[in-house]
Order: structure tokens, then sequence, then C-alpha cells
């Protein structure tokens, strides 16, 4: 028998005019946390949905599990065998309870009017989340749960499959640092008992906590495989893209002009209380913080959406009222949500009839009626100074690639010619490549004038574009650095402390562990 | 097929309605007779309407089944109205207020609370039938005045009924409105996506308002068309056109969840179902075959445009794979 548990050899995928996958290889041994690592489009959730039994591997594939040829031609078989794939999405049943989402599917082939025996589903259902170290309520629908536990009752409902391999996408996207901590924690104790582990991520720095090995896609082609010791961040970003791409951190120093935005002693009752600062022409400020900081709820308190706020918003000197999304647009806010998907696109939409929506008004005839001509022109302008791929503007938005749904969004908002715009999580799930472009952009807007503030759980990426950067805790901020003074580790400490001296004392090491493993907050 | 493909959902349809007509031409007999004709053009104008109007409301991912009730109402208005003497014009006025009246019910709930479009109007379909029955005790009013039976029963110019002009009117309108118009505009966003449309600084719930007026005045105006031609306004007027204007809407291409409709599809359909139904009825097909038959259809058609969106988003995959490869 062979030592991997799972080896797939000469992989290839060709969909209708792409090859997605060309001879890619992928080896896993038993008890491993193995990082699947590529850019967007390099061919890791092609390669996973043939794991998976939802795609079928072109022919001249080698598939064998546990030493044996791997039949799986649906998703069930994969399950049976013991893979198990937690989405990013997750895929729970909100209503069902705890203890019947980890069951689920389980019992498929018994007999369906058979009676339930719930005492049985509840003694799966209990070892399950005894073999995770966890204590949460067996009778509890599962909506009531948070993502991170949530995430936990997916990987005890892998292990009640008995999986031997558990395949996770992007499992600390949405988690918070303390969450991510948890969830390393249960990773380890499946790699005790044996399980495998596939772990895909963007994070890099996260990778190199959690990984034994790598495997690298590029272009849907094989790069290599690579012990996590002959690695670094850098090394990994080359064999990722085939060429050098890090962010470097904004060296500050730039002009500055006259205030272009102010809040003072904004507060809304349960998300965030007396925050104030100013934003000068010129600058871009990077507000971060913790998951549930108050960050994004402030950003969403400004744009009108949650409102009503106490306290003052001054726009270039004078004080506004924003009550609701149309009031912030016409006083030239620009709010570009977190979730590109559902807040930021409409998906069934045409690029053209997503950038005119905001700017309808002003692309009127002489009748009032909505000019074709400079709704066409206006999306291809954005097309081309945005360099949108494909640059097709009658395109449905949701066939795009995230990097340039992300550019369709810019486009729309800067066609209000915003005053103030405010960017939440502007590069999330977006590949290295596009990332830094969209850092330049917004480099370049602040230089011409527009405020900017950069909304970021990304700790490299808050440090590249601000020259001020905000941490929020607890809905107040705990304290402002200006970018020649701030580090991932005095962000770190305000963001999670509440103070900027490390408290190394009081506490040692243990505030370094957290930034190790907190790239991402 | 193939033939179909490059073809719009409506161009379909049209071409369904024009194969319909042609054969029952052919094979039932007085179809192109002056009073099957007639008889056709002066019932497309209010079940036209109707139709738009669900059709309108429908776009935006909700339903309005208290529309055939608000007509009701509005055409009980206008008889109380006229029959207590007053003139046509401000007959019809407060016909037409009385209609709006309950669009504003039905747009403040849904859009400024919240609640679901189905439930609202589930709710207020039955407060109209109550308000109506309390003031007609189930009976039907008339006393509407010589001129004003002119509306529904007249000819323009001696050839073209007026009822028709009137629907052609307020069809282009609602064209011009829902393809040409801010309004429209955010109308078909906020059916795609609501949330991302308030995202984009537009006020969902000033559409949504506008959207049921709308709905509510198109009903109205079929009110003044039906009561004009029965003479009479009752508590079930026009109430057959209920969940056929749902089917007219679906059938003309409109997406029940929101985001896509076009006026002329609605209008394809109407005529599809009137072709249909008097069709039938000179072939002396059965009531109960007849309903066999529509529904049929409709499933059919639905099934036709099912299929047609998956061939067509292949090959577009596919056409954009080969650009993206070339």
């Amino acid at each position: 028998m062979s030592k991997y548990i799972l080896q797939m050899n000469h992989i290839s995928k060709t969909f209708p005019g792409v090859k997605a996958l060309d001879n890619v290889k992928l080896e896993i041994e038993p008890g491993e946390v193995h990082a699947l690592i590529g850019e967007n489009g390099a061919g890791k959730s092609t390669l996973i949905k043939i794991l998976a039994g939802i795609y079928d591997a072109d022919p001249g594939a080698e598939f064998y599990f546990e030493g044996r040829e791997a039949d799986i031609k649906k998703p069930i078989d994969a399950t049976l065998k013991g893979i198990s794939i937690i989405y990013q999405d997750l895929s729970l049943f909100p209503n069902l309870s705890v203890a019947e989402n980890i069951f689920i599917g389980r019992d498929s082939n018994s007999n369906s009017l058979k009676k339930v025996n719930w005492k049985h589903i509840e003694e799966i259902a209990e070892s399950a989340l005894k073999e995770l170290d966890v204590q949460i309520d067996l009778n509890l629908p599962v909506e009531k749960l948070s993502i991170a536990q949530q995430q936990l009752i997916e990987i005890a409902r892998a292990l009640a499959f008995e999986a031997k391999l558990i395949v996770m996408d992007e499992p600390t996207s949405s988690l918070s640092a303390g969450e991510v901590e948890k969830l390393y924690k249960v990773i380890n104790n499946l790699k005790q008992k044996g399980i495998s582990i596939i772990f895909v991520s963007h994070k890099l720095k996260e990778l190199f906590t959690v990984s034994d090995r790598f495997t690298v896609l590029r272009d849907g082609k094989y790069v290599g495989t690579y012990e996590s010791k002959e690695l670094n961040e850098d090394k990994l970003i080359n064999l990722m893209v085939g060429r050098q791409v890090l962010y470097e951190k904004n060296k500050g120093g730039i002009q500055i002009g006259q205030t272009v935005f102010e809040v003072k002693c904004l507060s809304k009752e349960g998300n965030f209380k007396d925050i104030s600062f100013e934003l000068k022409q010129g600058e871009v400020i990077g507000i971060t913080g913790l998951m549930g900081s108050g960050r994004t709820e402030l950003a969403q308190a400004i744009f009108g959406i949650n409102t009503p706020v106490t306290g003052e918003i001054k726009i270039n000197g004078e004080s506004v009222t924003i009550k609701s999304s149309e009031d912030a647009v016409k006083k030239g806010i620009a709010y570009i949500p977190e979730s590109r998907k559902t807040q930021g696109l409409i998906l069934e939409q045409s690029i053209i009839n997503n950038i005119s929506l905001p700017v309808l008004k002003t692309l009127r005839n002489a009748f009032g009626l909505i000019s074709r001509k400079k709704e066409v022109d206006l999306a291809n302008h954005y097309i081309k100074t945005l360099d949108v791929r494909p640059a097709l503007p009658n395109l449905k938005t949701g066939k795009m690639s995230g990097g340039n749904q992300q550019k369709v969004v810019i486009g729309k908002w800067l066609s209000t010619k915003p005053k103030l715009l405010i960017i939440d999580e502007p590069t999330n799930g977006i590949d290295i490549g596009a990332k830094t472009e969209i850092h330049k952009l917004l480099r370049k807007l602040a230089s011409e004038g527009m405020g900017v503030i950069v909304i970021s759980s990304e700790l490299p990426e808050v440090l590249a574009v601000s020259d001020r950067i905000i941490v929020m805790r607890h809905g107040r901020i705990a304290g402002e650095l200006a970018i020649e003074e701030a580090t991932q580790e005095n962000i770190m400490n305000y963001a999670l402390l509440g103070s900027k001296v490390s408290k190394e004392n009081k506490n040692q090491g243990k505030g370094k562990v957290i930034v190790e493993s907190g790239v991402s907050m | 097929m193939n033939i179909l493909k490059g073809l719009s959902k409506e161009s379909v349809l049209g071409l369904i309605a024009l194969v319909l007509t042609i054969g029952m031409c052919i094979i039932a007999p007085g179809f192109l007779s002056q009073q099957n004709i007639s008889n056709m053009l002066f019932q497309i104008p209010e079940f036209g309407l109707i139709a738009l109007g669900m059709m309108v409301v429908i776009v935006t991912g909700g339903i309005n089944l208290s529309i055939t009730y608000s007509a009701a109402l509005s055409g009980v208005a206008i008889a109380i109205m006229q029959s207590h003497g007053y003139s046509i014009l401000i007959s019809i006025l407060v016909g037409l207020v009385v209609g709006l009246l309950c669009g504003f019910i039905n747009g403040f709930i849904v859009s400024k609370i919240g609640v679901s479009a189905i439930l609202v109007t589930l709710g207020t379909m039955t407060l109209f039938e109550g308000v109506i029955l309390t003031i007609t005790k189930g009976n039907s009013i008339s006393g509407f005045s010589e001129a004003y039976s002119l509306i529904g029963n007249g000819y323009y110019m001696g050839l073209v009924p007026l009822s028709l002009l009137i629907f052609v009117i307020f069809a282009v309108l609602t064209a011009i409105l829902m393809n040409k118009s801010k309004w429209g505009r955010n109308v078909y966003m906020l059916g795609s996506n609501p949330i991302a449309t308030l995202f984009s600084g537009v006020n969902t719930n000033k559409v949504l308002m506008g959207v049921y007026l709308y709905s509510a005045l198109l009903a109205a105006v079929a009110s003044i068309i039906m009561t004009s031609r029965y003479n009479m306004a009752k508590v079930d007027l026009g109430s057959s056109y209920l969940l056929q204007s749902v089917s007219a809407a679906v059938l003309g291409g409109t997406d029940i969840q929101g985001g896509y409709g076009k006026v002329m599809g609605t209008i394809y359909a109407v005529i599809i179902f009137q072709v249909l139904s008097s069709g039938l009825n000179l072939l002396e097909v059965p009531r109960s075959i007849v309903g066999i038959i529509m529904g049929a259809i409709l499933i059919l058609v639905l099934i036709l445009n099912f299929v047609k969106a998956k061939v067509d988003e292949k090959s577009q995959k596919k056409a954009q794979q080969e650009t993206l490869v070339a």
C-alpha cells in the first residue's frame, strides 16, 4: 500500500473551449494538513469538485483513495468513502437542529418509512462533537449558531461520516481571530486522529501556521508540492503568480490638504460610540478592527443605511444630515460594501445597468428619459479606464471574475464623482494581481483629491494603502496610528487589548502568537 | 430549437400568437366574422390593462392579489357618483382616486412596513371585497349615463373600439415608463436585487410605492372600461381576471421571482388567451375542456421558455469561452 491516502495523477478537465486543469497532481499523506493554493482561476475549485464527485475528470486520470481506485461518480460516493468537503458558504439546514444536521444523509440507504430513531441520532451527534471537544446544545436550530459554530457542526458531520479526508475551503474567511485559534486547535486534534486535511485559503500567513505541505497550482497547471519548511511567503507568492508581487507598506509623507470629511461623537446604540475623526484631502484612512468591532456598522451609518445616529457628520466643513442611502449619494458619499455579490452588484444585470444605477438622473435626454447612448458611453468609459475584462458592456456581472466585478462596483461609484469613497474589504476573494491594482487605484484617487476610507481586516492591505490607521474595538476607537509608526503588531495590540503598549510584560508571548496567525483579523 | 435561438422570448410568443390566430381562422367557423372580431377587440383591453398592472408588480418580485377588487371598488365608486348625478368627469376622477388609495394602502404596507406582497394583497383583497359588500349589500349598481357607456362600447372614427385605443395608449405609456424612465429601470433593478439597489442610493420604498400606485391606476382604468361595457358595478367585477392576469404575465415571460418582464410579452400572452378562448368557444369545445387546453398550453410554453433559457445560456457560455481562448 502506498504511503498516500489520496493520489490524484494526470488530472485534466476540459470545459468547452477552456482547459481548467492540465495534468495536475495531488498527493495527500495520512494525518497531514495540506494547503492547496493558487490565484483565483488557478483550478483549485475545479480540482476539489472532481475530488467531491461533482465533475468528472477527463479520461486518463488516475485517482486512488486509500490505495484503491476511487470510483466516485456523484457526491454521495465521496462522502461514503470518507471524503468530506466543507464549502466556504457552508451547507447546513438552518431550521434543523444541531443533531439532525450532523446526522443528515448518513442513513440515506435505510428504509425511509422506518421510524426515526432520535436516540441514535443524538448519540451519533454527541460523540462527534465530543471528538471535537466542543459543547453545543444538540437541540438548538443551526441558524441560532455563530458561523464558527456552524463550521464546527460541518466538521462534526464529517466525523460522523467517519471522514478520513476533510477539505476546507476558505474556512477562516468569516471567523474572528479568537475563533480562528479555536479552529486551529480542532485541526490539530483531527491530525492527531490521523485525519488528513486539505486547506484552501488566500491568507498566506495562516497557511504557514497550519500546513505541513503545499501544492501550488497556476493557470490550471501543477507547479509543485513543497514542504512547509522550504517555503516562505515571498517564495510561495512567486510560485503562485510566477512573478514577484507583495504589497509594500505605504511610505507616507504625502501632501495633506484641508479637511474634507469629519465625524464628531457619532454614536449608534449597540453598534458604536463616540466616533470622531477627520479626513484630510489627499490622505487615505484605514479603519480596521476585529469582526464585530463596529467598522462596517459605522460605514453603513455614514452611508445612511444604518440609521438613526447621534452626533455630527461634516462634508467640506458643512454639517449634513443623512437619513438614507439616497441622501448619502446626493451629499457625495459613495460606499462599496463588503459583500460584492449581494450588496455591491446586481448579478443578473449587465455592466451597463450596474454602473448607471446611481447616476440615472444625469443620463436623461431632452424628454427626461434614459439615454441609452449616454449610458453605454459611461459604462465603456469605466471599462476602459479601469481595464475591466471582458470588455463587454452588456455582459451580466454575475458571469465575471471577482476582481473584475469589484472594478465594475468601483466604476459605478466613481461615476457619481464622490467627495468621499468608503470601501469595505476592497479585495476580499480577489487574486493578488488584481489586489495590487485596486490598491494603486485607491491611492491615485486620494492623490486626485477624493476622500478615501478603506475598511479592511487584512493588515498588510491596511498598511499598504493607508496614511493613517484607525483601530476599532468594541464599537469605539481604540487607537489611531500614523503610517510611519504602524506595524501589524501595534495594530493588533490595539484591536485585541485596546492599547498600543504590547502587554508583553504582563502577558508574555500571548499577544505575539495571535499576531503571527493573525495576518487577517 | 435552432430557429428559435436568435429570437427573444417575446418574439417567440408573438409567433405563437400569430400561428394560433391563423390556425383559428382556418379551423374555427366564424372566427373572422365581424361579431367575433369585435367581441375579441372589446375583451382584450380590460384583461390587458389588468395583466399589465399585474406584470409591473411581479417584476418587483411581488404579486397583487387585490388588483381586481381594487378595480371593482373604483367601479362601485364611479357608479355611486353617477347615480347621484355627478358628471362623468368627476365620477371618473373619484374612481381613480379610490383606486389609487387602494394602491397606496398596498404600497405603504409592502414598502414601509416590509410585509411580503402576497400576504398584504391577500389581506387587502378581502378588505376591499368586504368594503364593496358593505356598500352594495351584494347588489349590482347601475345608473350610468348614456355617454358613459360609449367608453366601453363606442368606436373611434367608427372603426377602432374606444376601449382598445385607451388600452394601446396605456400599453405604450407602460412600455416607455418601464424601459426608458429612471423609475422603470429602478423597478427592474429592485426586482433583481433589492439590497444592492438600496446600496446604490436608490430610495427603494418610493419605487415600490410607485409600482403599487401604477398597478392600481391600470386596474382603475380597466374598471372604467368594464363598468361602461356592462353598465353596472358589483363586487366580482372582473374577478375572473385575477389569476388569469398572473398567468398572462408569466406566460408573457415575466420572471415570477422578479427582475424581468416586458409589456410586449404580456400583450402577446393576452392575445393568445383571447384567441384560444374565442376560437375554442366557436369550435363548441365545452368550457371544462377549454380549461384543460389553456392550462396545458401555459405549462408547455413555460417549459419551452425554460429549455430555451438553458440552451441560450450554454451557447453564450461557449461563445464567451471561445472569445477568451482566441
